[in-house]
């Protein structure tokens, strides 16, 4: 079955506009009449619940963390891009368009990229009208820097904590709703179950994670806004709370899962150190403008490396890639990384690191200008590894850092399910296979203050919204459901703790499904996943109770789901026999390592449905048109 | 868990001095504003005490000129004992209310940066206030001084500190009001919003210098005739 | 190396605690102190004991879920770092650590080490924000910002809300994080209509939620992981008096956002039928720009 995206008629720059005089508006005085439920209070779900609260609905936002402002988009370091053409360099909304549709490997929806380009300037005056202290120039006005590779400088900064300045604005206005009455916040509060009621979403389940108790909320609508799923490999640049359950609950509810398969994996993280590992540090990618990348030649070279002669050193990128060298895009510099690790060079701990090395830099720049640049990174690296950089070359190591896929959802951000909305991370939309640089911010923001107010009220206006309340047999149902799954957790009384389990199946992912897939690893990875489960309910061990804060029990669900959506990860892993972006099988390439896409025959969304445990999920193609930016293959040689 | 909020009002406007009595940063302006006062009080109380050195005939017509306008002196007098009992009467407020503020203490707590008088201040202000009491007693009134003399300063004072008791007692007057000082002074300047990041190293040299003067000076009476350069 | 840990455990808000001792005989000091007590935590479960509780999420310092005392220092012996990023090679084998929840009034213990900060969170509702609806915001290059001032608002914008420095204030005051708020809001033009109103309401807030008032201690800026300057306390205190002495008559008055018992957990249906003395289309502090 092919999915309409509902995408609207006309010129590709006329759509959003058409789309939002199409829509019908809701009364304002029956606004407060209608209740709606955002999850997550990361960019998206915190500026959707803010916006909607202002809007004058009735807003029940939730989130796992204490606080709101610690949605793991307070991470994020880089910058948000927009296409203001501040520096008069030729920026303008189509080429930020057509900058993220290649970028994306031809895998994304041109309407979606390109509304979300023209947003992109919408969400800087609302960002610094809030107050966000973006870096200036001199004479006042907002500075910008190149990114992610751009030719052209359109990227925004708040120093290196951009995502938490943005995300700390959309808090601001989420409180200002709070104290206005318009937004009941609930942190520490766990979405674990989606209900819907006639074929809607009319609800959702949640755990208090203090007091453990399980209860329902009831709603017109559900917008799910939670953030991605990466840490299905355990190591990940994500948060540790990051999770994958309210859209694995949803898809289980019957909303399609689209694109698991394209993982992004960032080159330049710091390795891990041992078995203890929690998670992954991110280090930005700018070091590799003056960092040289290498490995021994030799195997198994086990000298420090100031020992080990040029001669004897194989600079890698640069002898690979002449043109690009140490600036060879993610996806490329990651999986080389891992090639030089996987035959036995690869230094540090474990052999699993390669060298970014600043000798040379040094010693032309000297140190004083290297710490001008680089100076934090420098630190925040010797203040995790207790190597100081400037004496020794640092480690580096590719790791999982955004996920792609997420839940389908046509132009208005809307599920299969009516009534269940998706923004950020957790949809699909907008970056297809690969995501570029300082746009993740960019889509989350434009989710949330821009289109989700629309499309949401738009939903709600066309009525027919029976009275549902949380007496209905349906949220008793998914109660108890959701009491059941807790139980069983803590009832298994094995011996192992969760990450245990967590642990093994990150492993296996990474290995078999991480930077380069095969067919035979997939199929590998399909067959292991089971027995691993199946050992997780049988030798878990969760202490304690349902009945008060416990952190095993909560990580308990979450990898359960994890579980479930790895083997999804390799299924469409397996049925995608090309290579895009994300997704690499070794298969296919051209005969100098590039990936090899296959227009002909996967120029389409993959959206998993549903049909239910030890099924295979069934595929419904959404395809994929280029009007606009026409088709052709990525080539950084 | 569930956060809910109402915006509600609280009711009732008063004046401002009311308004900054009733909240915690304008109690504390007050405290500074009035420690201001106290301050000068005892800075010039020093430059007075000093002429004693000078001999009797010196500082006796000095604490005669003082008496020379009843008006004056009693005006000087409202005013330190309202701002003393502004200043102390605020300042007991604000350390109840930070013993609420933290109703389980820490097992183990180990300060960093902070001075010991920073975090005593409430104790050198107590023993200050009793001080005063008793030294008002004894310099002013004269019920506590061993042999008072109306009018005869030079005479009181020596009497006073001919004692261990009143040599002791003035000393640790003397230190507290220099721990009070040392960290008041600067706190003052924070506390009216004067200090910033370029001031403050100046504000904090300010207050040690001035804590050190007050100390030293105050307490080179005793010393001067417990070492026996004063002479009745 | 052997690490000797006396944590402090506490079953519920409710309920008394004590220090219990753990030991943890191989430590790599390669390990952040979370990964640590991680290790600590899977070996209780594997013995069937409760694990310690204690709260992280991003573990790279940027986030503020984490923190408690290390022998009586707020996120630990490293300055400008949260404990997430304090590794084991700053401390010594056979060091004995002792693991202290932050305390105060405002911030009642939860279980073990987590306490319930969402008091910070109603002093932000109070006003610590920019009035402006979503689009409906002016030209971003429209309102000039001198770069110097840009940098001194961001200074004080990066506070991570971990409040450590109300655990670490003698008084648990909140000036630091309070005073970060205003200092970043007020530094900026796009600020400034609101900023009499804000302070106002800000540290009326913070007094509703039982936080104490500053004295110029000074330990919340030496244990701040984000570096916030005392200055921003000064900048908070001069704001208040202003606008305090300011006070027109005709000034709305400072909305409270109530302190509710955090601790209650869900109603069964809340907000069901509830007659909201704020609605919606009349905003709780209409035409804040008065004062
Ligand atoms: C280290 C790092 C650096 C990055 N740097 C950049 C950058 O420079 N530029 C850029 O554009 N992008 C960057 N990204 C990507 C970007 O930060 C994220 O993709 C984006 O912030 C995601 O926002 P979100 O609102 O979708 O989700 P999140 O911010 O992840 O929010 C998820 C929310 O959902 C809630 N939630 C999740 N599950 C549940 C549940 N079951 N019940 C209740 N609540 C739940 C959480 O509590 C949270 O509030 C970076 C990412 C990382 C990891
Ligand atoms: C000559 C007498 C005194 C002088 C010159 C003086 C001066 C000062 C000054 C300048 C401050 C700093 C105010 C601020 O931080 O804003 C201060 C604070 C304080 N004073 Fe005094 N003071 C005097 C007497 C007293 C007395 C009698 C008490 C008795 C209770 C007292 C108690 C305090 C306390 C508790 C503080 C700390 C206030 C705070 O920081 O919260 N002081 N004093
Ligand atoms: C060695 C130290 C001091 C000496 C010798 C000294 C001396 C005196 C004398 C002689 C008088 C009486 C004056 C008169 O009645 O004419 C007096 C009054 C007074 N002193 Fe001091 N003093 C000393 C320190 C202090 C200090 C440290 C304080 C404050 C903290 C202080 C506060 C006062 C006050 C409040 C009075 C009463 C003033 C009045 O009459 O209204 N003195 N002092
Ligand atoms: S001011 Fe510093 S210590 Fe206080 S909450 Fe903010 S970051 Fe934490
Ligand atoms: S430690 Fe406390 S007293 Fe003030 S300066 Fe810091 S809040
Ligand atoms: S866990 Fe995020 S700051 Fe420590």
């Amino acid at each position: 079955m092919a999915l309409d995206a509902r995408i609207p008629e006309g010129p590709i720059e006329k759509k959003w506009e058409r789309r939002k005089y199409e829509m019908k508006l809701v009364n304002p005085a029956n606004k407060r009449r209608h209740r709606l439920i955002v999850v997550g209070t990361g960019l998206a779900g915190g500026a959707a619940a803010a916006s909607l609260g202002e809007l004058g609905y009735e807003v029940l936002s939730f989130c796992f963390q204490d606080s709101p402002r610690r949605a793991h988009s307070i991470a994020a370091q880089g910058g948000i891009n927009a296409a203001k053409n501040y520096q008069n360099d030729g920026d303008s909304v189509l080429r930020l368009f057509y900058d993220t549709v290649k970028g994306g490997d031809f895998r994304s929806r041109e309407a979606n990229v390109y509304r979300l380009a023209e947003l992109s300037v919408n969400i800087i005056d609302q960002c610094a009208a809030q107050g966000v202290p973006f870096a200036r120039e001199y004479g006042g006005e907002l500075a910008n820097r190149s990114f992610g590779g751009a030719l052209v400088s359109r990227t925004f900064y708040a120093r290196g904590q951009t995502g938490q300045q943005l995300l700390l604005g959309a808090y601001q206005a989420l409180q200002r709703q709070v104290a206005a009455g318009t937004v009941r916040q609930f942190p520490r509060t766990e979405m674990l179950e989606l209900v819907v009621v006639d074929g809607r979403a009319r609800g959702i389940v949640v755990r208090d994670l203090v007091t453990g108790r399980i209860s329902s909320y009831a709603a017109d609508a559900v917008v799910l806004c939670t953030g991605g799923y990466g840490n299905v490999f355990y190591l990940s640049t994500n948060a540790r709370g990051c999770n994958c359950t309210a859209i694995w609950r949803a898809y289980r509810k019957g909303a399609y899962f689209a694109n698991p398969c394209y993982t992004q994996i960032h080159p330049t993280c710091i390795p891990r150190s041992g078995e203890y590992q929690s998670k992954l540090t991110l280090m930005s990618e700018s070091l590799r403008n003056d960092g040289r990348v290498w490995v021994p030649k030799r195997k198994g070279d086990a000298r420090s490396p100031d020992q080990i002669p040029d001669a004897e050193r194989d600079y890698y990128l640069e002898r690979i890639y002449p043109t690009y060298g140490n600036l060879a895009p993610r996806d490329i510099a990651s999986r080389a990384a891992k090639n030089v690790c996987d035959e036995g060079r690869g230094v540090g701990p474990g052999g699993l690191g390669v060298y970014l090395d600043f000798r040379d830099a040094f010693a032309r720049l000297g140190r004083k200008v290297l710490d001008e640049r680089y100076g934090n990174l420098f630190e925040m690296y010797e203040r995790i590894t207790g190597d100081d950089p400037h004496d020794v070359p640092m480690r580096i190591y590719p790791a999982v850092h955004y996920t792609m896929g997420g839940l389908w959802v046509d132009y208005d951000l809307m599920t299969t399910i009516p009534g269940l909305f998706v923004g950020g991370e957790a949809n699909f939309s907008d970056h297809g296979a690969n995501r570029l640089g300082a746009s993740a911010l960019m889509q989350g923001l434009a989710d949330g203050y821009f289109i989700l107010p629309y499309t949401v009220g738009d939903y709600i206006a066309h009525g027919g919204l029976a009275k549902v309340d949380t007496s209905h047999a349906a949220f008793r149902d998914a109660e108890r459901e959701v009491a059941a799954r807790t139980d069983r957790f803590l009832s298994i009384r094995g011996t192992k703790p969760v990450d245990h389990f967590h642990r093994e199946l990150g492993a296996l992912l990474w290995n078999d499904c991480g930077m380069a897939r095969t067919k035979a690893s997939l199929e590998h990875a399909l067959r292991e996943i089971p027995p691993i489960r199946e050992a997780f309910y049988r030798d878990l061990r969760v202490t304690g109770s349902g009945e008060e804060l416990n952190n095993e029990l909560e990580r308990a669900g979450r990898v359960a789901d994890y579980f479930e959506l790895a083997e999804l990860l390799c299924f469409d892993a397996l049925h995608r026999n090309e290579s895009a972006g994300g997704h690499f099988r070794v298969e296919y390439q051209t005969p100098d390592g590039e990936a090899r896409r296959n227009d002909d025959e996967f120029a389409y969304v993959a959206a998993w449905e549903w049909k239910g445990p030890d099924t295979a999920p069934a595929l419904h193609k959404e395809p994929l048109e280029f009007q606009y930016v026409p088709l052709q293959q990525r080539s950084y040689k | 868990m569930a956060v809910e909020a109402r915006a509600v009002v609280r009711p009732g406007r008063v004046s401002r001095a009311g308004a900054l009595w009733r909240s915690v940063i304008g109690k504390k302006a007050l405290m500074a504003v009035t420690g201001a006062i106290l301050f000068l009080y005892v800075f010039f109380h020093l430059l007075g005490n000093l002429q004693i050195f000078t001999g009797p005939e010196q500082i006796n017509r000095y604490a005669a000129l003082l008496r020379v306008s009843p008006q004056l002196l009693w005006t000087a007098r409202v005013i330190l004992l309202v701002a003393v009992c502004v200043h102390a009467v605020a300042g007991a407020q604000l350390f109840l209310l930070a013993r609420e503020a933290r109703p389980v203490a820490y097992q183990d707590f180990r300060p960093i940066v902070s001075s010991t008088a920073s975090r005593t201040m409430i104790w050198s202000g107590l023993l200050i206030l009793a001080f005063v009491v008793y030294h008002v007693l004894d310099l002013t009134v004269g019920v506590v001084n061993p042999s008072f003399q109306e009018g005869d300063v030079y005479h009181n004072v020596l009497a006073t500190f001919g004692r261990a008791v009143g040599v002791i007692a003035y000393v640790v007057a003397m230190v507290a009001l220099g721990f009070h000082l040392w960290h008041g002074l600067w706190s003052m300047f924070q506390s009216l919003g004067f200090a910033n990041r370029r001031a403050a190293p100046t504000i904090q040299r300010f207050a040690v210098t001035m804590a050190v003067i007050l100390t030293l000076g105050f307490s080179a009476i005793p010393m001067a005739v417990l070492v026996g350069i004063l002479r009745p | 190396m052997r690490i000797v840990l006396e944590i402090w455990r506490q079953r519920g808000a409710r309920e008394g605690g004590r220090f219990v001792r753990y030991e943890v005989p191989d430590v790599n000091e390669h390990m952040s102190f979370l990964e640590m007590l991680d290790v600590l935590n899977g070996r209780l479960v594997e013995k069937g004991e409760d694990p310690v509780a204690f709260d992280s999420d991003c573990r790279e310092g940027i986030c503020g879920t984490c923190g408690f005392l290390v022998n009586g220092e707020a996120h630990g012996p490293l300055r400008n770092a949260t404990i997430c990023q304090t590794h084991m090679r700053h401390f010594s084998d056979g060091d004995t650590l002792r693991l202290e929840p932050w305390r105060a009034a405002a911030f009642p213990v939860i279980k073990d080490l987590v306490v319930d900060r969402s008091a910070l969170d109603r002093i932000i509702a109070a006003g610590g924000y920019v009035s402006v609806r979503a689009g409906s915001a002016p030209e971003a290059n429209a309102i000039l910002v001198p770069k110097t001032e840009a940098d001194r608002a961001m200074e004080a914008a990066a506070c991570i809300g971990c409040g450590a420095c109300v655990a670490a204030c003698p008084n648990a005051s909140a000036a630091l994080f309070t005073g970060a708020k205003i200092s970043h809001l007020g530094t900026l033009p796009q600020g400034q209509p609101e900023r009499p109103l804000r302070v106002l309401s800000m540290t009326t807030q913070a007094r509703e939620e039982r936080f104490g008032h500053c004295t110029t201690i000074g330990e919340c800026a030496a244990v701040c992981p984000a570096g916030i300057q005392l200055e921003v306390i000064a900048r908070m205190n001069r704001d208040f008096i202003k606008a305090t002495l300011g006070y027109r008559e005709d000034a709305e008055p400072v909305a409270v956002v109530p302190r509710t018992s955090a601790l209650r957990g869900h109603e069964a249906e809340p907000g069901r039928g509830q007659d909201r003395s704020v609605r919606p289309d009349q905003p709780a502090q209409p035409n804040r720009t008065g004062s």
